[in-house]
Order: structure tokens, then sequence, then C-alpha cells
């Protein structure tokens, strides 16, 4: 009796092992047709669009926008929101394995990994003007001279300021317009007894990205890391903790958690992007924002951020011409205005786009400005390389600011795993 | 497979001839190979796909040059074993491994102390034992992203609560996470806590089984308690032991996650592990590179296969 019971247990676990597999096969193939196939593409239909904002979920303005744009070419579009990185992990395999989705929104470093690929289409293929587009903006959506992707708005950094503690230290953020200044901006309010400054220097593209400001500030040029120039950015960073006007935890602080630290209240400045614009008016305390200083005076050029619009090839090449429709519906000048209220902090990369947005924004022309003023990571011609640079920079910057080694030693360690890693 | 059909087979023909026609009906029915082979079928589906495949994969893309570009349109260049040569002679090399010996080694080491004196602890039921054992396993239940999380606050130079901890005692501030120094020290403390409520459980369950009897007569013999855990709890506990610190190395060899979150293997490597190594080739940085860390990926599995056979030795002359 027994016997008999566990053999039927047994059978029928199989039998639900087996359908359950048998399921699993049908659904996959499901999904394959559905964002592959459907062949019937200018009438109707479903489009998929996948994007890096997850915190913007289905019903947020954001998502209405989306289907907005689809409506306005006829089409249901299917959204999905990864985070970045396992947004370009997903866009690798989806390539991969010919399931691409019709319009994906990515960080500008990434676009020239992906054109390199071939798993992009440009846009001329689908019948784009980019000249109209800043180009200093549009830089990194560009490989040989070809664009493959369009900025739908671009954000950058600058240093917020808690004007209660500047205003103790008898500090007027206005007199600071280059390193000296700024250091003895710090000077005084680390005598005050708050803390001066924090920012990000996490070991991922986070570091880099907030490094970069002092380094082309310095006037370093990311194919010779270690310069003079480029060194003393970093020993610049480096006084910062040693004199303990910045605290330790900047080391492994991502942006969001230098916001935070900021946002205590105990902190003079701290070095974000324009996305915290909203978050620095709800501070507690009055906030403000400075461009970041050259070295020598003058704007540092901030890297650009922010994300482009872009086309996965398909193989059914007939689907091109909705996903054109849809992308223009996000890169008219309304829609980069539109698209930069919905975030409330994306500059538009057009000067018609831009001056639209001043009209309705004229208080933040100070970002205006620092976009103009920004460069992409990827310009001077290194595309793919720099992904490889970039991590060697982090690690160095964050191993003179641990002490592990001086800020020339890591810089020039960088300098040769960079070259070794760039084939150079 | 094949071995299954080969048995049923010979198992078929045999006895055949000598039994009555019904029997014999019957058996051939059900001893038909096919039956085997449909019973075996879930599971040798489910050990292809879920471990041959991806070992295969693995080792797959080990050995060709995968850099984004193949990635996607298949045309890898097979490259043999370049990516191991290039894996072991980097620079990163040493420090990695060292950082693994040390970082699985001091881990289990203070898991597996700690796990059975706790064990051992508990094994006098007293009041509120049950819930105190129950409390222990909380690092087992919290999510990963939790506790790493609330370890580095912790553990924040500035603002970190141990830091104001030990500064009440007058110790000067510790960079635990943002000084190379410390930095390995650090995700070892973490990591350590993670592990002691498995080490606890398996140890514990392993005590059960120690009959009581033994205990009686040591203490009727005047055994002290030192003497009695040293020559009745340990020994008896050996097989358990073996095991326990198997599957703790095995699991520890992989840790990535608390690494990860807490230091990403940082400040300047010095907290980077063979399997954080291999994650961040993969996944840390804008140009994901899957042939290297596939090679790293795969000479973790050799460290880990090691271990194993070793085990297996030790096991195979305990029982002769």
């Amino acid at each position: 009796m027994r016997n008999t019971s566990t053999k039927a247990a047994v059978a029928f676990a199989t039998a639900a092992l087996a359908a359950g597999a048998l399921a699993g096969c049908s659904s996959d193939a499901g999904s394959d047709d559905a964002s592959s196939g459907g062949g019937d593409a200018a009438t109707g239909g479903t489009y998929t669009w996948w994007d890096p904002y997850p915190q913007h979920e289905d019903g947020s303005d954001w998502a209405n926008r989306v289907q907005a744009c689809g409506d306005e070419a006829g089409v249901t579009i299917e959204r999905t929101a990864y985070d970045t990185t396992a947004l370009t992990n997903q866009l690798l395999l989806s390539a991969q394995e010919g399931t691409a989705p019709d319009v994906v929104l990515l960080d500008n470093p990434a676009v020239s990994t992906l054109a390199d690929t071939g798993a992009i289409i440009t846009m001329d293929e689908l019948g784009f003007d980019t000249s109209a587009i800043d180009e200093n903006l549009l830089a990194a959506g560009v490989v040989d001279g070809v664009a493959y992707g369009i900025p739908i708005g671009a954000n950058t950094l600058a240093l917020y300021y808690n004007a209660e503690i500047l205003d103790a230290a008898g500090v007027d953020p206005s007199t600071i317009t280059d390193w000296d200044s700024l250091n003895a901006a710090l000077e005084a309010i680390d005598g005050a007894g708050s803390r001066a400054i924090t920012f990000a220097g996490i070991g991922t593209e986070e570091g880099s990205f907030q490094f970069l400001p002092w380094f082309w500030g310095a006037g370093a040029d990311l194919t010779e890391l270690n310069s003079a120039a480029g060194v003393e950015a970093v020993q610049l960073w480096v006084d910062w903790l040693d004199k303990g006007w910045a605290p330790q935890s900047a080391i492994q602080n991502s942006q969001n958690t230098a916001w935070e630290e900021f946002l205590d209240g105990k902190t003079g400045f701290v070095e974000n992007g324009t996305w915290q614009v909203n978050s620095a008016a709800e501070a507690g305390f009055e906030t403000g924002y400075i461009t970041i200083p050259a070295k020598d005076g003058g704007a540092a050029p901030a890297p650009t951020g922010g994300e482009f619009v872009m086309a996965p090839a398909q193989s059914d090449t007939a689907r091109y011409e909705v996903t054109t429709k849809i992308v223009e519906c996000m890169t008219t000048p309304e829609g980069f205005v539109e698209t930069a209220d919905t975030f409330a902090y994306y500059i538009p990369p057009t000067a018609d786009g831009q001056a639209a947005f001043l009209e309705e924004h004229p208080d933040l022309s100070v970002w205006v400005d620092a976009v103009k003023a920004a460069k992409g990571r990827t310009s001077d011609n290194l595309g793919t390389d720099y992904p490889l640079i970039s991590e060697q920079l982090w690690t160095a910057v964050q191993a003179a600011m641990s002490g592990a080694s001086s800020a020339q030693d890591a810089m020039d360690a960088a300098q040769d795993a960079a070259a070794a890693a760039t084939g150079e | 497979m094949t071995t299954t059909i080969g048995r049923s087979a010979t198992g078929n023909g045999s006895p055949a001839p000598s039994a009555d026609r019904a029997g014999a009906h019957a058996r051939r029915i059900h001893g038909s190979p096919w039956i085997a082979v449909g019973f075996a079928a879930p599971l040798v589906i489910y050990l292809i796909a879920f471990y041959a495949y991806p070992l295969i994969r693995s080792i797959d893309l080990s050995v060709h040059d995968y850099n984004i570009r193949a990635f996607v349109q298949g045309d890898a260049e097979f490259v043999g074993l370049e990516n191991y040569v290039d894996v072991i002679q980097s620079d990163l090399f040493p420090t990695a491994l060292w950082n693994t010996f040390v970082f699985v080694g001091v881990s289990i080491l203070f898991q597996y102390a700690i796990g059975l004196a706790l064990a051992v602890f508990f094994r006098n039921s007293f009041r509120l034992s049950g819930f105190l054992r129950a409390l222990f396993l909380v690092p087992w239940l919290l999510p990963l992203i939790v506790s790493a999380s609330t370890w580095a606050w912790m553990m924040n130079s500035d603002s970190g609560i141990i830091n104001s901890f030990l500064g009440a005692f007058g110790v000067e501030p510790i960079n635990w996470i943002t000084s190379p120094d410390t930095a390995l020290l650090a995700v070892i403390i973490a990591n350590i806590w993670l592990g002691i409520p498995f080490n606890l459980v398996i140890l514990y369950s392993g005590l059960q089984n120690i009959p009581g009897e033994v205990y009686e007569a040591a203490s009727l013999d005047g055994a002290g308690a030192w003497k009695i855990f040293w020559r009745i709890t340990f020994p008896l506990l050996r097989p358990v032991s073996a095991i326990t610190i198997l599957l703790g190395l095995v699991y520890t060899l992989k840790v990535v996650d608390i690494v990860w979150i807490m230091t990403k293997g940082g400040p300047a490597n010095s907290s980077l592990t063979l399997a954080v190594w291999s994650y961040r080739e993969a996944f840390g940085t804008g140009q994901p590179a899957f042939s290297p860390a596939s090679a790293i990926g795969n000479l973790l599995i050799v460290i880990a296969l090691v271990f194993g056979l070793f085990y297996v030795r030790l096991q195979r002359r305990e029982e002769h």
C-alpha cells in the first residue's frame, strides 16, 4: 500500500515536472514571437521599449508619456524598465538572441560600446538629421562620424552648497572661481566647525564621473592619466581627506550616499547632479549651486550624463517606420521640453529646446550653461576605450585617497594598466 | 542513462526463460527500458539544462575571446588557454588569490568555532533557549542587501556605530571599509557573522545524534566538561564537522554579494577576492569581459573541486 502511494507520488511529480517544462518552453516561444516577429508593422501592433528608469512605474508621468508617443504612432508600447547595468546586460543578451526591443534608452557611455557590436542602427537609417543637436552632447553617440542615438536630455555635475553653513563661515559662494578660492572656502568652513565638502569616490563608473570635472579642470587628458595635471587633480581630493575637509566615507560613497550626507545639514558643499534640483529645493535648509571651478578659473568641463534613445537592429526592417515615429516624438523641441518637465532635471540638447525650456524655467540657466560646457566621457575619440580607462582611473583615485599609494604612483600604475588594456 | 538501460535489459533477459508465460509478459511491460528512460528523463534533462550546459558554456566562454561584439554576433575567436594565462599572469592574481585564501580561511575558522561553541551551549536546554537559538538565525533570514548595507553603515568611518563604541574606550576611529589595511578584515567580520547560523544549525543537529548514554558514562567516570568536549563531543562530531566545513568552504569561495555591496573589492583592490574579481570583469565595468570572468570562475570551480575530492578521500579513510 505504502509502496503504491509512493509510486503514485513519484509519477505525479514526474508528470508535473514535465508539464512545467513544456509550459516553460511554450511561454518562451510565445514571448519570442511577440518581440521579434509581429510583422504587421504600421497598422497597430506592439512595440517594445526598454529604459533605465525603474523608479517610474506604470501609470507614472513618464510611463504615460511613453505610451502617448505610441498612441501618436498608432501602436501600443510595451515598456520594461531595468536599472542601468542590468539594462546593458539584457540588451547584449537579447541582441545575441535576436529579440532586441524596438526602442531603448541607455546611459551615454554605453552607446559607443553597443554601436561597436552592430546591435543598433544609425540615426541616418531611421531618417534623422542630428545636426541641430549640441555637438558636445551628441558626441557620446557618434562613432566614426556616424550618430547611433539622440540624447533625450542631458545632465551634469555642479557643487551644491548649504547656504546656512557658508554664511556661518563667512564664505560668499560667488567668490569661488578657481581651486585656490575653493580651498580657502573649504578651510573657512572647516575652521567654523562644519564638514567642508563631500563627494562620491566609489569604485565604479560613478567615481570616475565625479572625478572627471577636477581631472579635466586641471587640464588633464584621459589618454595620459599620469600627467602632472592629472596627478594634481588626484592630490586635490587626497588633500581634502587628509585635512579632514572631506569625510573618509567619501572613498566608498555613491552619489546618492554623498547626497544623503549633505541632506543631514552638516556639510558645506556636495558634488552632485542636475537630478537633485528638486531634492535640494525641499531640503530643510537653504541651498544653492555653483558650477565646478577649473584649476585656474572658469567652469570646469563636467562630464555629460543622460540617456540616448536608440533603435536596436531588427530582422524585420519594416518595423523601423514606426520606430522612427516613436523616436521623433521624443526628440522634437516640444518633446525635449516635455521630457525635461517630466523628469525635472533633463536639459534639452538642442538650442531650440533649451530656449523653450528656459522660457518655462528661467531659474535653471546655470544648469543650461553647465551642460553646454560639459564634455562627453567617450568623446576625444575614446569610444570603447573609455570604460577600460575609467576602470583604471577610479581604482587609482581610490588607491590614492585610501593611502594605499601616492597620487603619482597610483596614476602611473593606472596609466600602465590602461595602456595595456586599450592595446597602445 | 545508458547504464540504466543496460542494467534493466540484462535484468529482463536472464530470468525470462524459467518464468511462466503470464509472469514473463508482465515483466516485459514493467521492465521495458523505455519506462526506465521515461522516469530518468526529467532528472537527466534537469541535470543537462541546469548543470551540464552552464558548465560547458562557462568553459566555452573562457576558451574564446568574447568581447562584446563577438558576444552579440557569436563569432568569438578560439584562443585556447590564453584567458587563463592572462588571468594568472595578471598583477591582480596574487592579490586576489591571497585575499581569497585569507577571506575563506579566517571566515571558516571563526564561523566554525563560534558555531560549535553556540551549538554546545544550546545543547543544554534552558528557559528561552529555543527562542535564543531562533534569534541566532536572523542573519540567515535577512536579505543580503540589507545586512551588507547595515554592516557598511556600522563600519562608516565618521558616523558608524562601531567607531563611536570604540571611541567610548578611547580607541582612535578605524577606517574600516575605506582603508586598504582593514577593508578585507571588515568584509571578513561581516561574513563570519553571516555564516554562524549555518554552522550552528548543522552542528547542533549533529550534536542531537550523539547518544546521551555516552555523556552519562563519561560523567560517571568523572570526566569534566572540558574533557567531555575534547574526548567525546569533538571526535563524535567529526563527520558532521567535515561536511560543515566543506560546505562552508564552497559557499565562502564564491561569496560576491557581501563584498560587492560593502567595498566593491576596493579600495585599491585590497578586498578583491577571485569571485569578486570575476564578477567585476563581467558586470562591474562599462565593458563586460565575459571570457576572463569565466576563466576566473572556472579556476574557482577547480579550487572547490580539489577541496571536495580531499573531503571524499578523508571520508573514505574514515570508513575503513
